[in-house]
């Protein structure tokens, strides 16, 4: 593991020394991107403010960092409360990583400079500021979170309640980010054809690479279209058609995906992503994360086979209104 | 006379070279690793989905939608025309059918299972790698990864169950156990239990049509194996593609509908 780990790092600092590596090809002449990858790492999505303009860790830095990580994610330290309540899993059914990923950024978002996600547009913090406040009207319950479009809060109307709690889709597939567990895809290609199985609950991405076209912008999917082309030994994945509630970051459906897979090593796989949504924010902005290989299989998450949560959600916010309603009565 | 001569022979000529040019271009696409290659958007022509048994037309659950909502009719695509139910069983069978309205995992949008997944009134996709067959479903987004070498056994049970494959001959063979008893075969009620073993064959007889065969194992349910077979065809239409179908929104007011509603399973429009 040190040994990889090890490696990577040179890989990252000796481009020569990965030019000598070669991908293997598929039949039709491409790189494989064939195998089981992951992206778990403790690297943050968006810069620490404290890190100024730091783009890297120096050794020393990564060190602490880990360390403090490591110790920040125990989700064995039960603070009593609220926080026990809603993080109730212990550490054993975590799976977010403890290290930082390879290439020593110290953010995933490599653009804006900064390493944090560009402001929103006056237009999208409007229209996102209009449903916190219908939001925070049903937002009474000890751990609703305003700030994450309500997610933990009750809803008696499941189409309110968060594409997580609804098993619809996570967060972990457009772009492919880093999660608290199954941060594992399996990439599969056939001809004319590359799918990714990611194993957050079994959403895949079947990208085409024959040359067709979007879908007509009147049909929107979940995880948006994509339509994949060969630029060199990159593969470049072009999504669009999302509906405004897949919300990557704020975004909106205007959000113009663009992903760009190449294999650098035996088992690394650099995975660059561009969100571009002029309507959501102020400039596109872009991250990285070299993807390492694990070992498989990936299993079956049936969430919404198992979702018993939603109707607790749901009779805990019918079970407020009527209180609410009650108390109005009273005061009568 | 010599007319009528040449007009004979030009139209068997013109009939030889139609059927060479059929052989070419029926001829099953390879690998070349020399394996027949299975990729591509396919689906079951047929009425299996809603009873693997022959079956009548019937009225749907809804009358509001009319003829929409109706039930197609089906020869069957049992090999033996009957399903060899054990006694038990086949009791169990006639209560999921008179309850398959609010029964059938389809409804709840649960990931269907095998072979059902194969014959649902959608399309899937197989994209056949190097080393992993992924067979990519329409319906709930169900996803098989089918390795051509045994991982060895299954660490749980699971909706579409633990899937290993390997090619005897042109026919490529999966093997799928540990699959949960919570999935049924059909819209009729026909289902197992956790120790059912299927084994799929796939044999590519022509460039656009897979035969399907599925042979199926319930100790616990059927009293002997019995088999389903039928065609499979490619979807060749210049803009063929799977397109997302998460079922989940629409299954929120049925699975939900007794919270949402106060009132078990009732829902806008039913009786």
């Amino acid at each position: 593991m040190t040994v990889r780990f090890v490696g990577i790092v040179l890989l990252g600092l000796l481009p020569a020394f990965g030019q000598n590596w070669t991908a293997p090809r598929t039949s039709d002449g491409h790189p494989s991107l064939e195998g089981i990858w992951t992206n778990k790492t403790i690297t943050p999505m968006e810069r620490p403010k404290d890190l100024g303009d730091k783009a890297f860790f120096t050794p020393e830095e990564a060190k602490a960092y880990t360390q403090a990580a490591r110790q920040r994610n125990n989700k064995d330290q039960r603070g009593g409360g609220v926080r026990d309540v809603l993080y109730a899993y212990n550490d054993f059914w975590w799976d977010s990583g403890t290290k930082l990923l390879g290439n020593m950024r110290t953010s995933i978002i490599v653009d804006p400079p900064d390493g944090r996600i560009p402001p929103l547009t006056a237009h999208r913090m409007a229209q996102l500021q209009e449903q916190a406040e219908a939001i925070k009207i049903r937002c009474k319950q000890p751990g609703c979170a305003i700030a994450n479009s309500g997610q933990m809060s009750p809803s008696d109307k499941p189409e309110e309640l968060d594409l997580m709690t609804r098993c619809i889709s996570f967060g972990t597939v457009v772009p492919m980010m880093p999660s608290a567990y199954n941060n594992d895809y399996q990439i599969v290609q056939g001809p004319g054809v590359v799918a990714i199985d990611t194993e957050m609950v079994h959403d895949v991405r079947r990208i085409p690479t024959d040359g067709s076209p979007h879908l007509p912008l009147s049909v929107r999917e979940w995880i948006g279209d994509p339509r994949g082309h060969w630029e060199g030994d990159t593969l470049v994945v072009d999504s669009t058609n999302f509906k405004g509630e897949t919300r990557v970051r704020g975004g909106d459906e205007n959000l113009h995906l663009i992903e760009r897979f190449t294999r650098t090593g035996p088992d690394t796989l650099l995975y660059q992503f561009t969100v571009d949504d002029p309507t959501a924010f102020t400039k596109p902005w872009s991250g990285e994360i070299p993807m390492t290989k694990t070992e498989g299989p990936l299993y079956e998450y049936a969430c919404h086979e198992g979702n018993i949560g939603m109707k607790d959600i749901i009779a805990a916010a019918k079970a407020d209104e009527k209180k609410a309603a009650e108390q109005a009565a009273g005061k009568k | 006379m010599t007319k009528h001569l040449i007009g004979g022979g030009l139209l068997a000529l013109s009939c030889a070279m139609f059927a060479a040019g059929q052989v070419a271009t029926s001829k099953i696409s390879r690998t070349p690793g020399g394996t027949p290659d299975l990729s591509g958007i396919w689906q079951a022509l047929n009425s299996a989905n809603w009873d693997l048994q022959a079956h009548g037309a019937e009225p749907g659950p809804d009358s509001r939608v009319g003829a929409i909502g109706a039930v197609a009719p089906g020869p069957g695509v049992v090999d033996d025309g009957e399903i060899p139910y054990l006694p038990a069983a086949a009791t169990q069978r006639k209560q999921n059918y008179k309850d398959r309205w609010s029964a059938d995992p389809e409804i709840k949008c649960y990931m269907p299972g095998v072979p059902r997944a194969t014959y649902m009134p959608y399309p899937f996709q197989i994209i056949q790698g190097s080393e992993t067959i992924m067979m990519s479903y329409e319906f709930a987004d169900a996803v098989r990864l089918i390795p051509m070498k045994n991982p060895g056994p299954a660490p749980a049970d699971s909706w579409m169950g633990w899937s290993i494959g390997h090619w005897d001959g042109d026919t490529l063979v999966v093997d799928v156990t540990s699959q949960n008893d919570q999935t049924w075969f059909d819209r009729a009620g026909d289902f197992h239990s956790d120790a059912l073993h299927v084994v799929e064959r796939y044999t590519p007889v022509d460039a656009n049509i897979l035969m399907y065969e599925a042979t199926i194992e319930d100790p616990k349910v059927f009293s002997r194996q019995w088999k389903i077979s039928m065609p499979l065809y490619r979807h060749v239409e210049k803009n063929a593609q799977l397109m997302e179908f998460k079922c989940i929104p629409f299954s929120e007011d049925v699975l939900y509908g007794d919270v949402l509603h106060g009132n078990a399973g009732k829902r806008e429009g039913s009786k």
